[in-house]
């Protein structure tokens, strides 16, 4: 099972997450964007960074990088596809998913261990996952605020198109001398409308999410294994299918 | 040689936090009478030649395809600037 990860001008994440399929048991393929092939891979993982320094907006220049000519037809018609940070925002530009990402509302750099909620676990992403399972894994960006319209956040829950939701840990932890503090108690980590830290497109094939899987892989490094569900989601639905 | 100049602005109804963080610092100067503050984007495209009307199109069609996200940005103007308005403009006033 081949697993391409693109590497953008400006990508950080695209070892970590090629790293992530090797481990979790598939055969990482580097892609590169300015070749129009996607080398027959099996899936797609668009990774994290920031693709073209995010000038103009972010993954605003990076949807138009030759190599996503030959994944936007391959994403609409099947084809696994996971966006994460950067990788999200890019699927967003290429209207592969729907919103975009603004800067966070508190105007800060975020880097921590976040929990999240598994809203839909038939994903090609996430169907290794229980529904409604909690799990831990980085969220770490600048530009992580989820926004779309009323209409299109009403239909993305009425059709179970939510993903991901960030676990919104009690007002209590944010006090002055808590025992826990928390900066972000209370509220959701970036201002992401309707705490969405993740979605998924109609056919279930294409998924974004803001927290990074591929940094939750391994004993020892990062706060939990959580993120290898990812890969091995996806790695079962490419047998099954 | 022509130049088109476009500008781009969050729709209102998007938090906006580069105008808001503006917006906090200006009564730090003694700017207390400005309520809100919106921050945009102006791009300024030069072309050969004079800005005819499929410059001014093709313009159009770039901003709405790359220049602005049609889910968060609204283009609030497509427009020819001329040279000599641009060099009136540079002069200092006073």
């Amino acid at each position: 099972m081949k697993i391409g990860v693109v590497t953008f001008p400006g990508s950080l994440d695209d070892h970590d997450a090629r790293r992530a399929v090797r481990i979790a048991g598939g055969e990482p393929v580097s892609l590169w964007h300015g070749d129009d092939s996607l080398r027959d891979v099996d899936a797609v993982v668009l990774p994290g960074g920031f693709s073209y320094g995010d000038y103009l907006r972010a993954g605003a220049i990076a949807r138009f990088a030759p190599v996503m000519s030959a994944l936007i037809p391959a994403a609409n018609a099947g084809l696994p596809v996971l966006g994460i940070c950067n990788g999200f925002q890019i699927l967003c530009e290429s209207h592969l998913l729907p919103g975009s990402m603004i800067q966070n509302d508190h105007r800060t750099f975020i880097c921590r261990d976040q929990r999240l909620r598994v809203e839909n676990a038939t994903t090609a992403w996430t169907s290794d996952f229980e529904q409604g399972a909690e799990i831990t894994i980085v969220l770490k960006n600048q530009d992580g605020q989820y926004v779309a319209d009323k209409r299109t956040l009403d239909e993305l829950e009425g059709e179970g198109r939510v993903a991901f939701r960030y676990v919104v840990e009690p007002a209590a932890a944010g006090a002055p001398g808590a025992r826990t503090y928390d900066r972000f108690a209370g509220r959701n980590p970036n201002g992401s409308y309707r705490d969405i830290a993740g979605v998924t497109n109609e056919r279930g094939n294409v998924v974004g999410l803001m927290p990074h899987p591929e940094h939750a892989i391994e004993q020892g490094y990062g706060p939990s294994l959580d993120g290898l569900t990812f890969f091995s989601s996806v790695l079962k639905s490419m047998v099954n299918a | 040689m022509g130049t088109v100049v476009v500008d781009v602005m969050l729709k209102s109804e998007i938090l906006d936090p580069q105008g808001q963080a503006v917006a906090g610092a200006l009564p730090r100067l003694g700017f207390n009478q400005f309520t809100d503050v919106r921050q945009g984007k102006r791009f300024v495209l030069t072309v050969e030649g004079e800005v005819t009307d499929e410059v001014l199109a093709a313009a159009r069609e770039a901003a709405e395809t790359m220049l602005s996200n049609p889910v968060i940005e609204d283009v609030v103007g497509v427009r020819a600037e001329s040279p000599a308005v641009d060099a009136q403009a540079a002069e200092p006033r006073g």
